[in-house]
């Protein structure tokens, strides 16, 4: 980090806890730089804040805002890790699995699946209240290397971002409004595009969820040795408190 | 100290692959532990088929896809003080729950009927129909979880949840220690 930076550091605090921040650093990325770590699904490191999926929200000065979007401020009390928040975020992962349709046995990304790993930490285990939605949403296969199960999309937006502004394409992007807003690509389908299994929207850390399939690499690691069968998600950011 | 009373259970299959029912299995010696606390009453691992008595705790493994599974789920719901949703199919409906959303149809069950009976490649039907006898029960427009037909008191998570989780939570539930799950033991695959 710079030396002019860190002159413009400032302190606020998160469940108590100070954390320096700089001029212009997200909520979220100073919490990240400080080994705190608040949930999230539509933000990932490298790629543009969007502040969608709410799971980030925290409260800050008694409002609740998107940690992802919110510029620290000096002076400020956030609040993470409460009963109350945990409660709304784990709603909204629960609407997420009711939206689409999240079928964790038949999925090849279960256990890298955010979303699912998401749900283990808000320990979504209470009996639901909400009707699974079963949506009919298109597979595309058609891609040599690439496919896509759009059932377990949650419109994190990653994938058009990713593709936009690293890989400089443009494959992904946002069809629909409202409830049936849906991410879909520039060609009549992923095989009509310029989409590439070496894209970095098509990379295993961008789709947080098991809708962006590159073929023959499935099964490559077990169910059980995977990524969050091995640690709870978030807890490589908890690390650095340690 | 007087020993407690021995609690009933029961176990009931339905929309699901029995998969559930093998992972009771799956707590190996520990069942003759569980069994010091438990009477089993209606239940495939006893063949009973009906309830002789009211039991403390139901287990339901699978979804509801006909009307037979919905008969047995209330009559479980009847006669069960606790009822427990064990696995992804009676959780969110599972794999059967596959054929309420095959994609560009405007009749899934049918087209899942089809498929399975008349239209499939592999399919040596000389009837050409889909089975209709009256004994079979009739399917449900939608496979169903548990928890939209009747109220689920617990679930355990998991296709299918290994033993471990299974123990854990029956032999605290029936000494009034549960107080949710440890978290590295929940899965949902």
């Amino acid at each position: 980090m710079s030396g002019t930076r860190r002159e413009t550091g400032f302190s606020f605090t998160i469940d108590g806890v100070e954390v320096t921040a700089y001029a212009g650093q997200t909520i979220m990325e100073a919490a990240d730089e400080a080994g705190v770590y608040i949930p999230r699904l539509c933000d990932h490191q490298g790629l543009r804040h969007q502040g969608s999926c709410r799971v980030c929200t925290v409260k800050a000065g008694g409002r609740s805002v998107a940690a992802c979007t919110q510029p620290a401020a000096p002076g400020q009390a956030v609040e993470n890790e409460t009963k109350h928040l945990n409660k709304m975020r784990r709603d909204l992962v629960e609407m997420l699995f009711h939206e689409g349709n999240h079928l964790c046995p038949i999925c090849e990304a279960s256990g890298n699946c955010e979303l699912q790993a998401m749900a283990y930490r808000l320990d979504m285990t209470e009996t639901t209240r909400f009707p699974y939605l079963e949506p009919c949403r298109p597979l595309d296969a058609s891609h040599p290397d690439i496919a896509l199960d759009t059932n377990r999309c949650i419109s994190c937006g990653r994938c058009i971002r990713a593709s936009q502004d690293v890989d400089g394409k443009g494959v992904f992007g946002y069809v629909g409004r409202g409830i049936h807003r849906r991410v879909a690509v520039n060609g009549e389908n992923l095989a009509e595009t310029d989409a590439e299994v070496t894209d970095h929207a098509i990379s295993q850390e961008v789709c947080p969820v098991g809708c962006i399939i590159r073929k023959r690499v499935g099964f490559v690691t077990p169910i059980g040795e995977r990524e969050f069968d091995q640690g709870l998600i978030g807890q490589e950011i908890e690390e650095k408190r340690k | 100290m007087s020993e407690l009373p021995k609690a009933r259970i029961a176990t009931a299959s339905l929309a699901g692959c029995f998969g559930c029912h093998m992972a009771i299995l799956d707590i190996d010696e520990r069942l003759l532990e569980l069994m010091k606390l438990v009477d089993v009453d209606r239940s495939p691992l006893t063949d009973k088929k009906r309830f002789t008595q009211r039991c403390d705790i139901g287990i339901i493994e699978g979804g509801c896809c006909n009307e037979e599974n919905v008969h047995v789920l209330h009559d479980f719901r009847r006669n069960c003080d606790v009822l427990i949703a064990l696995g992804q199919c009676a959780i969110m409906g599972g794999l059967p729950a596959m054929r309420n959303a095959i994609m560009h149809s405007d009749a899934p069950l049918r087209e899942c009927l089809d498929e399975a009976f008349v239209t499939g490649r592999y399919i040596r039907n000389t009837t050409h129909n889909v089975p209709n006898d009256p004994a079979l029960p009739l399917l449900l427009d939608e496979v169903y979880p548990c928890s939209q037909v009747v109220e689920i008191d617990y679930q355990i998570p998991g296709c299918a949840p290994g033993g471990d989780i299974i123990f854990d939570t029956l032999s605290k539930l029936l000494t009034g220690k549960f107080r949710g799950f440890e978290r590295e033991m929940i899965r949902f695959d």
